[in-house]
């Protein structure tokens, strides 16, 4: 074996032999390794301890309000897309104690703080994955100067600057997936320390940053021949024709700046249960409410923040009661929010095509479809010009 | 010169942690039958001097074990030692708070948000339009503008509410009816025996009153409708869009635009208001669940 000389981009061959290395030097550098691991019939993002943990072999089928796992007759290691779980189960924790106190002569006395940032590897994020964890990166300001102190400097931060990010390419996209529409995947492009390709007998690594090229230098890698990398390249070209869905993007900000009052709402709020599947499955939701919980002396206090969910009642619950009553009203502020008033916030969409609101969806609501019945009865006024622009 | 530190000034507690600092209660006024103003000191003495707000300004009001509620600032931003807030009993916390008197700690995270444009109305004639609670962020207000008042042309305070037994404020209603260096109208909905002023929502008080179209900045405080109402009833007078303001109530857990709860198409009105140009607005203010 020729020893290659590993640098930011390079492309080289990793056997599947030798994919265990992976992982133990991973673990040898402290990290505790996040991977695709079976959950109750669900593929998982979970702590992993070897390859032997991997769902190997297995392929999920998905469809809206579906979802299976079962064992194939190949020996692939990630022949399957995402499941529920999502990265920000672990940069913003579903629950986390913010810190407890008790008050003592007019001050707020600190007991415990937040828990400290793990040091983690995330081993086969997906590229729409790594797209959402850059739009949470903007959400709380991580990598922006600013002269408060907020959650970019404290958990999120921190265990966004102490983990790894290794992504896989999709070679075989789910059912439900639309990454492509919105421009994501299925290949990784960016945020990614290393990127796999897995190919029959090895993986094309290819490296994305510095943290990722250190690692690389430490594995038994060889030279990719073009042959390879031709393969691979064909692999996702390929993926990237066979979404599962589709979404139409083009001026789809102005059709829901316009369509507020459409009587479709009213049409996807009569199968919507407002259950918020599709916001905790969501790997971009990010909203959170903090709460008190006291011991049984109301001395000793806890403060904790939680996911929440703008389809519930207490979500905008205001002192004139809350201000989406309806489901419809729920229904709507998700969907703008994800496709168009993310752009004014955030300057990016609040979409990244994984699919997972789709296949989560109790009663198989598709967003790719919602946006289309909009987009046809709607054909007239996006091609008038009579409408409310949208700068950018 | 009314300056961005003015108009906008820091929060002084750490956002990271969504942790409130103490503070005092001082005193307590009941202004009607559910509605209270306290007034508080920051517990810690740097604390209170760094501490400045502009008026229209929040705070995140903390009771310990119980919760946060997002209160309007009503005293006078010139003096940001001694904070008011008036505070109308409705949920969880604002009970809380209605059991504690003076010496009871609570806690606090602000000044939040972006209050009344003081920079933009200079020269120019100020109307007040309040409904109900909604006089409590435009108070500070009134202070800044009785304060400074050879700056601003004719300032005109319309207030309204249920009934007279709902006002809030009254001796200062009173004084500076007397006083005359403001024009201050009062409405209720419902009279009682004894009240000899107008009858019938705030906007009705528009008749009473003489407006210069081209020289009016407008700022409206009330409940959901009224905003509504009054901001319709403006531009019905031909005040420009860019000219009237609305502060808006939303439900808020964090303060800083990253909780999510109080967003308002695609703004946060924890951070890009409460306290927005119509024109910011337009395009979602006449329609309901956004």
């Amino acid at each position: 074996m020729t020893k290659i000389t590993i640098d930011h981009n390079t492309k080289a061959i990793l056997d599947k032999k030798d994919f265990a290395r992976l992982i133990k030097i991973l673990q040898e550098q402290g990290y505790t390794v996040i991977g695709p691991h079976i959950v109750d019939d669900v593929v998982s993002l979970r702590p992993i301890d070897s390859v032997k943990d991997l769902p190997i072999g297995y392929e999920d089928e998905q469809e809206k309000g579906e979802y299976s796992v079962k064992k194939v007759d190949c020996q692939s290691y990630f022949q399957y897309v995402v499941g529920q779980d999502n990265p920000r189960r672990y940069f913003m924790p579903p629950s986390q104690r913010l810190m407890s106190f008790h008050v003592d002569k007019k001050q707020f006395v600190i007991d415990q703080g937040p828990p400290q940032a793990p040091k983690l590897a995330f081993l086969g994020l997906r590229a729409c994955d790594l797209a959402s964890i850059q739009i949470q990166d903007r959400v709380v300001g991580y990598g922006v100067e600013s002269t408060f102190r907020c959650e970019s400097d404290t958990y999120y931060g921190e265990t966004r600057r102490q983990s790894i990010l290794i992504a896989v390419n999709c070679t075989r996209p789910g059912n439900t997936c639309f990454c492509s529409s919105m421009n994501t995947g299925p290949k990784a492009k960016e945020n990614f320390d290393i990127a796999l390709t897995e190919l029959r007998q090895s993986f094309i690594v290819e490296v994305g940053s510095e943290k990722g090229k250190k690692l690389a230098q430490k594995l038994p890698l060889k030279e990719a021949s073009e042959s390879d990398l031709e393969l691979a390249e064909l692999k996702l070209q390929n993926a990237a024709k066979h979404m599962g869905r589709q979404m139409e993007t083009e001026q789809v900000r102005k059709l829901l700046n316009n369509t507020i009052e459409d009587s479709h709402w009213d049409k996807v709020a009569d199968k919507c249960l407002s259950c918020g599947n599709c916001t905790m499955v969501c790997p971009t939701c990010f909203c959170c409410t903090v709460t008190d919980s006291t011991d049984i002396t109301g001395t000793k206090i806890s403060r904790t923040k939680e996911w929440e969910s703008c389809f519930t009642h207490q979500f905008s619950y205001a002192s004139g009661g809350p201000q989406r009553n309806t489901i419809k009203g729920r229904y709507r502020q998700w969907m703008r929010h994800k496709l168009c008033t993310w752009w004014d916030q955030f300057g990016s969409s609040g979409c990244v095509g994984c699919g997972r609101c789709i296949t989560w969806c109790p009663v198989g609501i598709d967003i790719t479809e919602e946006v289309e019945t909009l987009r046809q009865s709607n054909k007239s006024l996006l091609n008038s010009n009579n409408l409310q622009e949208v700068t950018t | 010169m009314i300056t961005e530190a003015i108009i906008r000034p820091e929060p002084i507690c750490g956002m990271e942690t969504w942790f409130p600092i103490p503070a005092e209660i001082l005193e307590t006024r009941k202004e009607n039958m559910n509605t209270y103003t306290y007034k508080i000191r920051l517990v810690d003495a740097t604390l209170r001097k760094q501490y400045r707000w502009a008026p229209g300004q929040f705070n995140m009001l903390y009771v310990p074990g119980i919760g946060e509620a997002a209160i309007s600032i009503s005293s006078d931003s010139e003096d940001p030692e001694i904070l008011e807030h008036t505070i109308r009993i409705v949920g969880s916390v604002t009970r809380a708070i209605e059991n504690m008197g003076p010496g009871s700690i609570i806690g606090l995270r602000g000044p939040f948000g972006r209050g009344w444009p003081l920079d933009k109305i200079e020269g120019r004639d100020v109307v007040l339009v309040a409904g109900g609670i909604g006089l409590a962020p435009l108070r500070p207000m009134v202070y800044w503008l009785l304060k400074h008042r050879e700056r601003y042309g004719r300032v005109i305070l319309l207030f309204g509410c249920r009934s007279p037994d709902d006002q809030l404020f009254i001796d200062e209603l009173e004084q500076w009816t007397q006083e005359r260096k403001i024009d201050c109208l009062v409405t209720v909905d419902n009279a009682t025996p004894g009240w000899v002023g107008p009858v019938g929502v705030v906007t009705d008080l528009l008749q009473r009153i003489r407006l210069n179209a081209d020289n009016s900045t407008i700022m409206v405080c009330g409940p959901r409708m009224l905003n509504r109402a009054a901001a319709w009833s403006f531009l019905k007078l031909h005040i420009p869009e860019e000219q009237v303001y609305v502060s808006l109530e939303r439900n808020m857990n964090c303060g800083f635009g990253r909780c999510g709860h109080c967003q308002y198409g695609s703004q946060f009105v924890c951070k890009d208001g409460p306290v927005f140009c119509f024109n910011e607005i337009a395009d979602i203010f006449g329609k309901e669940e956004i």
